[in-house]
């Protein structure tokens, strides 16, 4: 089962380290993935992506031509990869940042969670990456919620930003629990 | 053995650390600065010497030097950087270093872009510097791949007594995937060909530079032609799917073979018959992957992010021109695979011209 993920948002929202966090899961998980980053030159406010691919077999393509889950974590990520997602496919929007009348295609489900502010009211708003994640574990059957929080703590670990864990599991769990 | 995700820059230099680099010499330039950026503190930790440049041609020159003096050294660039070393790596052939080079190819002419490309076929393996010369060049597609290349790459040119390319891409050296480390090499530097302090009276210096200045030409050159051929005989590497009972092959290297891979598995899952070969040498060319093809395929077709479609002419070759050949040559970006699939149908089905060389 290849699973292609794109985590999309402006530089500076944290999606590339949530794709970064994914994968770490899947490779402890005994997964096959790669990561392919894309970034203009700004450190914040450009257009920022990764390509996440996860499967049970080796991956080829690390493109993800026709994604299963989009995170968008700002309205372009929406506005740039909807039109080539599968059918049936699933978006988890951070409806803080994308207008809640946005107009989504009626064979995607879409999983709208106003991560941001969410954040801002826990204290961390650069945690809203953390808070969307929590919601895509929910709604998508890539990863549990056990396995996630265990292995997104020992990603963080790795990086010397374990001491942060405690907050980001409520974070996550904030994410999670929403809908 | 260890497990690490990382990027494949960064698997480039530490396979070439564990392999037993220990001089690297480069001057940073995306998409390839993680190549140095690894070595300026990893080369620290294992007792080696990191140098940034004051420019690609002293950087290229350093390895020369240090190289002939029995350590094994690299350098890395892209794009103009790497235009930039070929002089100092002609000078390596003619002296017959065996040093090692990779370069990460961004697209464009001149300056280019940052992102990743493929146009960079014909200066990697068509010369690059002057004089009649190839260098033994290794196309990595995937981050393990990067690492494996770059810690076998010492090996395979001291063999030879030839320098090696790995010639990488903006995607490959970008993307991250698991990685496998294996064990740390030992070299010792102290080799019969380097060149040694010689105490005064005891014997002649060694000198390493352009070897036909020392040396009758014609013995030479006969020396070194029947190398080439030896090398373009032995070296042959690739990697071949489905190619049996295909339609159509694709032909395709580096991040472009990934693409088009996948495009093979979407294919035959809908009964188009798609093959693959990759290269896993650039030069030699794997020209006994060609040989199997079957005679009911109805075309080849290379994959490249370039214009010109810049290896086709290579296919040719292998072929005879006995089969049709195309280049699907999509520029910056590598055709997305219903882009590819869409094709080789076209292909299939004799609905477009075939590509002309350039």
């Amino acid at each position: 089962m290849l699973n292609e993920i794109v985590c999309a948002g402006l530089g500076g929202q944290g999606v590339l380290t949530a794709g970064k966090i994914m994968m770490h899961v899947a490779l402890e998980k005994g997964l096959h993935t790669t990561w392919f980053p894309s970034y203009g030159n700004e450190m914040r406010g450009g257009a920022a992506n990764c390509n996440v691919m996860i499967s049970d077999n080796k991956v080829a393509s690390p493109y993800a031509d026709h994604p299963d889950v989009l995170f968008a974590m700002a309205e372009r990520a929406v506005d740039t990869y909807m039109k080539t997602m599968k059918k049936g496919s699933i978006i988890i929007a951070n409806s803080t940042i994308i207008p809640k009348d946005k107009e989504y295609r009626d064979d995607i489900t879409v999983i709208k969670v106003p991560a941001t502010e969410l954040a801002q009211k826990f204290g961390n708003e650069r945690s809203a990456n953390i808070v969307l994640l929590g919601a895509m574990v929910k709604h998508t059957c890539i990863f549990s919620k056990e396995d996630f929080e265990k292995y997104m703590c020992s990603y963080f670990e790795s990086q010397g930003k374990g001491k942060r864990n405690e907050q980001n599991i409520k974070a996550f769990e904030i994410g999670y629990n929403y809908i | 053995m260890e497990t690490k995700i990382i990027k494949g820059n960064e698997a480039l230099a530490e396979g070439a650390v564990r392999g037993g680099c220990r001089f690297y010499a480069g001057y940073p330039i995306t998409p390839q600065s993680e190549i140095l950026e690894w070595m300026s503190w990893r080369q620290k930790e294992v007792g080696g010497v990191f140098v940034q440049g004051e420019s690609e041609i002293a950087s290229v020159n350093m390895v020369f030097a240090a190289r002939a003096l029995g350590a094994r050294a690299m350098t890395s660039s892209s794009g103009p950087g790497f235009s930039l070393k070929q002089e100092g790596i002609a000078y390596w052939v003619s002296a017959g270093v065996p040093a090692v080079v990779a370069c990460v190819q961004r697209f464009g002419i001149g300056d280019g872009y940052i992102s990743a490309g493929q146009d960079n076929y014909w200066q990697a393996v068509k010369g690059g510097g002057n004089g009649d010369y190839h260098l033994i060049t290794l196309a990595p597609n995937s981050v393990q791949e990067c690492l494996d290349m770059a810690y076998e790459s010492f090996e395979l040119a001291e063999k030879w007594m030839h320098p090696v390319l790995i010639l990488s891409d903006g995607t490959i050296g970008q993307m991250m995937e698991p990685c496998t480390m294996p064990v740390m090499k030992e070299y010792d530097m102290d080799q019969p060909w380097a060149a040694k302090g010689t105490a005064i009276g005891e014997g002649e210096n060694k000198v390493i530079t352009d070897i036909t200045y020392f040396q009758d030409i014609d013995e030479w050159n006969a020396g070194y032609i029947e190398k080439m051929r030896k090398i373009q005989k032995d070296e042959q590497r690739w990697e071949e799917f489905n190619i049996d009972d295909a339609d159509v092959i694709l032909v395709a290297y580096g991040i472009s073979s990934r693409v088009a891979q996948r495009s093979v598995e979407i294919a035959r899952k809908k009964g188009i018959k798609l093959g693959l070969i990759r290269p896993i040498t650039l030069w030699p060319y794997p020209r006994k992957a060609f040989e199997k093809i079957n005679k009911n395929c109805k075309g080849i077709v290379t994959l490249e992010m370039n214009m010109m479609g810049q290896m086709l002419e290579d296919v040719k070759i292998a072929v005879s021109c006995k089969f049709p050949c195309y280049a699907l040559a999509t520029a910056q970006k590598v055709a997305p695979t219903d882009e590819v699939i869409a094709f080789c149908q076209k292909v299939m089905d004799g609905k477009v011209k075939e590509t002309e060389v350039f």
